[in-house]
């Protein structure tokens, strides 16, 4: 059967798929595709201010490239990033033959892809949102045209997207590891991943609630956030950073994960620590939903509230410290080998400690009323997530590439990404701590000569350029690997330690010929070195269960779509209200059809695998 | 064991929900999306909390609301609860035919739930209470409403189950589907007790 | 703050920040050249915060920079594994117990500070001191009102006020959400829609002279096309001289001789007044007030907030507001005036002075 599944199109294989590894790849391509589209708004404001009173994007069309930037870059390319680490890499490092739900899998990819689609379709329909990535309550209501129509609609379709793969890999995590593979026995990025699918489960609902009550605002006439009415602007603020504040753990702990993972490799040691590593994540987890209001110090909380905030958000500083302290302690006295992930890694600690002091300085309630809604803070969040998340990213996708596509990306370009990137983010960002100071607003289209902000601003513009041609290296790097690059070996880099590097680079479509017998943390490493060339077997040679591949996820996607433009248009269009219905009837229809049509899945038999296993040996 | 085994009374499993991976699967990974929704409803019910004083000219909530109607809204959903529960129990012991009609008496239960909530609504907006009137009007209907849909989902849910199986009887393959549309139901409840609680009791002392 | 100068480590690394970080900005605009006690204490819990944490990335920058040196791998150690550590329960303690001393640290006078700067008990209406100048702000689509409510007198998008006392502030918007900043005075506020926020700031005498009597002020918050131009300036006069300008204020009329101006008061009051007052003491309710007033427009230093004050500029902004902010709310309300219109309420509008 699953011979059979081979011979259809690459394309329907694709949309069809419910295999972790190729979800995980439809991720990557997708959400880098997001990245180039919010690199190049990046590019674009970065233009725009390198000079006072330039002209190239004014007013109006500058604040939409700012939202997508920002939309763009946090909802669609690095949280589907970090789902493609996710699936590439955790089932197989817990030992497992695929995710939990591997239909809801690809329901959660499709939902997000098509959520991104939608709301870039905006820039073709009349114009992007412009109300900045926050889409505070007032403005965004006042807002004309669609614009954040798009923005509420795209991002409700694709939070259910990600809510799925939150629950999924929780499960996943929870009920499929491996016999001997106990939760202090789980690889960091495994933890990591436990964490964050935590934090998505309980963070995205009151963004969905936030979403549904502007919806409900500016489509059907209700009255959450206008003052007139007796609605509330500030229930917005607190609803979106309720999700808002959880949403940078969620992207920071597989980025921190990541690393883990690196420094223990390219140091050929065990993580320092790991125990505490694990307490540091699950409390930053936790601490992470009581720090909120912090995005909201100068809204006129009182100074109780404020202090509340303050004092938490500091305490958050303890456990990150315990992480760095940690990765430093792993490298003391390993084996560094300078890899292209390792020098990301290497080069993530300075810059997200810069990050992370820059964030206790935020902190401190009564001087944020200076630095909050400054370059300052733009700053701030930039080392956060491009210091943490993109570098991690960067370096996961270096690490991970021959795993998931069984080729080596090329070292010496991967280095001249990295020395690129690596420049060009301080080049872009440090500047701007003291331009924030010196009392430049965020989100300005423009300044005026005389502020003192002229050189400041070029240096950052500058810098945007070292980073966008470090991307274009790496594109580069990718296509001169996938038309001639070096295969991989299953232990692609020599020094893996988690069961990922025990299978082929790509591993096998049942990832495990047979599910292995885990025997302590990182169980590869243990395997290897007691001599033994694989995993110790936990069960007999069988048949394998195996999930069917399915199109009804994509017609889910598809039908929210549909019908999102529908109840986008009803107030003008006579149609709108008609294609609404019939993009609902299509989800729903798939989902009866999902629920009727019993899917046992097939079984691979125990002849195949041999074959297959056989043709990886040879 | 496996989801395609035929079985009988005897060889049925104590807890048939989680027999099998894909169950115990279904069965946790229900768990925690009933934990996302509290999240949601927790959100909703904070901004009704927060904007139910703000009436803008329209009625008040202790003028407005039915409350024998609601009463007997409310009894109607807790029994529909409890019948729930005969039915899980008649699952376990592999008895299809109580369970279906036991799951058919949740189905008209909630039923009736859902056309005296479509009633009281009406009633209201005959009173100006429309949801574009207020604040409270909105945040009003968007978390009744809210509870509203996810009721008349579970009954298309539920209805859907027995129609699709009446014929070929229980197994491991769908008693945890049965389970779980039970435990949807159950939060359904546990909701709704909040709602009246918090809505229309604290509604009516002011 | 002053007992955490009495450590003399800190001391030092304060003096030497404070000495790079004065060298930034402008005086007029910069939060690191503080002109008043509330940037004062914040510059003071910046200098607080930013030595704590030079500290913590000294500390990670030495053991970083020895670990990454000291343990690369060398010529033929490639096959070398290291001894595989599991961690280290004191090494742990230590710097978790470390950092939670210098966040306490921090913390203290971070809540302190906090406290303070939210004491608005002064301006309670009914026990207010008469000398208590209370101000209200009102932010708008890309322009600020100023209310002085205990004299009964309306300025717009130039602030003023006494030096070296406490002046209160209420904060509203009228449309969406703006946050009022001056940066070089203290931090800010926002606006909201939906309350009155209240704080206070003070404006030191020494300091306006350094800055050139201007400070400038900033809208905070992304408030649409034109939140980059939504400017506005302080002017912090000594009380003796507030107290006479208040007095010019409250009995500030048009005077036009001007024959082309008075060509231009016609044009105005057919075609702007509708929005525009030009007397300080306007009654009409806020909702009302949809425009600036330009009472004292002559004396202003800016043209719609941003332009250089000067005849042409004004022609400029009268022709084509859109050209120079984008999404304001005057484009388009007065129909198309000739160019002779134009001048003749330019003459009009420079002559409206109080000084």
């Amino acid at each position: 059967m699953s011979t059979v599944a081979r011979k259809k199109s690459l394309i329907w294989d694709y949309l069809t798929t419910v295999d972790h590894k190729k979800i995980a790849i439809l991720y990557l391509i997708a959400g880098g595709f997001f990245f180039l589209v919010g690199g190049l708004e990046a590019l674009f404001i970065r233009i725009q201010l390198a000079k006072p009173n330039n002209d190239f994007l004014v007013g109006g069309l500058y604040n939409q490239v700012l939202t997508m930037h920002g939309t763009t870059m946090i909802f669609f390319a690095a949280m589907p990033l970090v789902f493609a680490m996710m699936n590439a890499v955790v089932p197989i490092q817990i030992g497992a033959r695929d995710v939990a739900f591997p239909f809801l899998n690809a329901l959660g990819f499709w939902l997000f892809f098509f959520g991104g689609v939608f709301l870039n379709c905006s820039w073709f329909l009349g114009g992007a949102p412009d109300a900045g990535w926050t889409s505070y309550a007032s403005l965004s209501l006042e807002s004309p045209g669609h614009g954040i129509d798009f923005y509420v609609l795209g991002l409700q379709i694709s939070g259910f997207g990600t809510l799925i793969g939150g629950i999924n890999f929780l499960v996943t995590i929870i009920n499929m590891r491996a016999p001997g593979m106990t939760y202090m026995r789980m690889p960091m990025f495994t933890w990591a991943t436990f964490v964050t699918s935590a934090l998505i489960l309980f963070a995205f609902p009151p963004l969905t609630v936030g979403l549904i009550f502007m919806m409900m605002d500016r489509l059907f006439g209700g009255n959450f956030y206008h003052p007139a009415a007796g609605g509330n602007t500030i229930i917005w603020e607190h609803l979106f950073w309720i999700f808002g504040h959880p949403e940078v753990y969620i992207l920071v702990l597989p980025a921190f994960g990541i690393f883990s993972e690196i420094f223990a490799t390219f140091s050929r040691k065990r993580l320092f620590g790991y125990s505490s590593m694990v307490f540091a994540t699950v409390l930053i987890g936790f601490l992470g939903f009581m720090v909120w209001a912090h995005h909201m110090f100068t809204v006129g909380m009182g100074p109780i509230a404020n202090a509340i905030f303050a004092v938490a958000t500091m305490a958050i500083a303890v456990p990150t410290g315990i992480k760095i302290f940690n990765w430093l302690f792993t490298m003391w006295g390993g084996n560094i080998r300078f890899t292209t992930p390792m020098m990301y890694a290497v080069a993530f600690i300075p810059s997200f400690v810069m990050g992370g002091v820059t964030g206790v300085m935020n902190a401190a309630a009564a001087a944020d009323y200076q630095y909050h809604d400054s370059y300052f803070v733009v700053a701030h969040f930039h080392y956060v997530i491009v210091g943490g998340v993109v570098f991690a990213l960067l370096a996961g996708a270096h690490y991970w590439w021959p795993k998931m596509f069984g080729k080596m990306l090329n070292e010496t370009l991967g280095k001249i990404t990295f020395w690129l990137f690596f420049i060009g983010f301080h080049l872009t960002f440090f500047i701007q701590h003291f331009l924030g100071l010196m009392g430049m607003p965020r989100r300005v289209f423009t300044y005026l000569p005389g502020q003192g902000f002229e050189t400041g601003n070029m240096i950052s513009t500058v810098g945007a350029f070292f980073m966008a041609a470090a991307t274009i290296v790496l594109l580069i790097n990718v296509i001169v690997t996938s038309v001639k690059g070096q295969k991989a070996e299953a232990d692609a880099w020599g020094d893996g330690r988690t069961l990922e590097w025990a299978v082929a680079s790509p591993p096998p479509e049942y990832n495990f010929a047979q599910t292995p017998l885990v025997r302590g943390l990182d169980a590869y490493w243990i395997e290897k070195m007691e001599g033994k060339k694989g995993l110790t077997p936990a069960e007999p040679l069988g048949d394998i269960h195996m999930p069917n591949s399915s199109i009804l996820p994509f017609v889910i996607s598809l039908g929210l779509f549909i019908a999102a433009f529908g109840f986008m248009y009803r107030t003008e269009a006579s149609w709108g209200l008609a294609v609404g219905i019939i993009g609902l009837l299509i989800t729903l229809g798939s989902m009866f059809l999902r629920s009727v049509i019993d899917d046992h899945g097939f079984h691979i038999h125990k002849e195949e695998v041999l074959e297959a296993e056989k043709g990886v040996k040879a | 064991m496996h989801v395609e085994e035929k079985l009988t009374a005897e060889t049925f499993p104590a807890s048939p929900e989680k027999a099998t991976l894909e169950g115990k699967n279904k069965f946790l990974g229900f768990w925690l999306f009933l934990g996302g929704e509290t999240v949601l409803f927790a959100s909703l019910f904070a901004t009704y909390l927060a904007l139910r004083d703000k009436t803008a000219g329209g009625p008040p909530a202790h003028e407005l609301f039915r409350m024998p109607l609601v009463f007997v809204a409310t009894m109607l959903l807790l029994t529909s609860s409890l019948t729930s529960v005969y039915a899980i129990y008649h699952m376990k012991n592999f008895d299809f035919k109580k369970m279906q009609l036991w799951f058919g008496i949740t189905v008209l239960l909630g039923a009736g739930f859902l056309g005296l909530e479509i009633f009281e609504f009406n009633e209201y907006v005959h009173e100006g209470h429309v949801f574009t009137k207020s604040a409270f009007a909105s945040s009003f209907y968007t978390l009744v409403g809210t509870h509203g849909g996810h009721v008349a989902f579970g009954l298309l849910w539920i209805l859907t189950l027995m129609i699709r199986n009446a014929k070929r009887g229980l197994n491991l393959y769908n008693a945890p589907k049965f389970y779980v549309a039970s435990l949807y139901w159950h939060f359904i409840d546990v909701v709704w007790v909040f709602i009246f609680t918090v809505v229309y009791l604290m509604g009516m002392v002011g | 703050m002053k007992k955490w100068l009495l450590n003399w480590r800190l001391f030092s690394l304060f003096s030497v920040m404070a000495l790079l970080l004065a060298g930034c900005g402008k005086p007029f605009l910069s939060t690191l050249q503080p002109a008043g006690e509330v940037a004062d204490m914040q510059y003071s819990l910046m200098l607080l915060s930013t030595a704590i944490m030079v500290l913590v990335i000294i500390v990670v920058t030495i053991i970083f920079v020895y670990v990454v040196v000291r343990f690369r791998q060398r010529k033929g150690e490639e096959k070398k594994i290291p001894k595989q550590v599991e961690g280290s329960h004191t090494l742990e303690i230590v710097w978790t117990v470390i950092p939670i001393i210098l966040l306490i640290i921090l913390a203290v006078p971070t809540v302190s500070a906090t406290f303070k700067l939210s004491d608005v008990k002064p301006m309670n209406k009914e026990k207010r001191d008469k000398h208590t100048v209370v101000v209200n702000v009102r932010a708008n689509l890309y322009w600020w009102e100023f209310e002085y409510p205990d004299y009964g007198i309306i300025t717009s998008q130039e602030l003023v006020v006494p030096t070296n006392e406490r002046v209160y502030f209420n904060l509203k918007a009228s449309d969406v959400k703006h946050s009022f900043w001056i940066p070089a005075v203290g931090g800010k506020m926002d606006t909201n829609t939906d309350n009155k926020n209240q704080f206070w700031l003070e404006f030191d005498q020494k300091a306006t002279d350094k800055a050139g009597g201007i400070f400038y002020g900033k809208c905070a918050e992304l408030c649409g096309p034109s939140h980059a131009l939504m400017d506005f300036k302080v002017k912090p006069l000594p009380r003796a001289d507030f107290d006479q300008w208040v007095e010019k204020m409250k009995n500030a009329k048009p005077v036009v001789t001007d024959s082309v101006a008075k060509e231009g008061e016609a044009i105005f009051n057919k075609s702007c007044i509708g929005c525009h007052a030009v007397s300080p003491v306007d009654k009409r309710p806020e909702q009302a007030r949809t425009a600036p007033n330009l009472a004292n427009f002559g004396d202003r230093t800016r043209i719609a907030g941003i332009l250089d004050h000067n005849e042409e500029n004004l022609k400029k902004w009268l022709k084509d507001p859109n050209s120079v902010k984008p999404g304001n709310k005057m484009a388009g309300t007065y129909g198309n005036l000739t160019d002779d219109q134009i001048n003749a309420l330019t003459k009009y509008l420079m002559s409206l002075k109080v000084e």
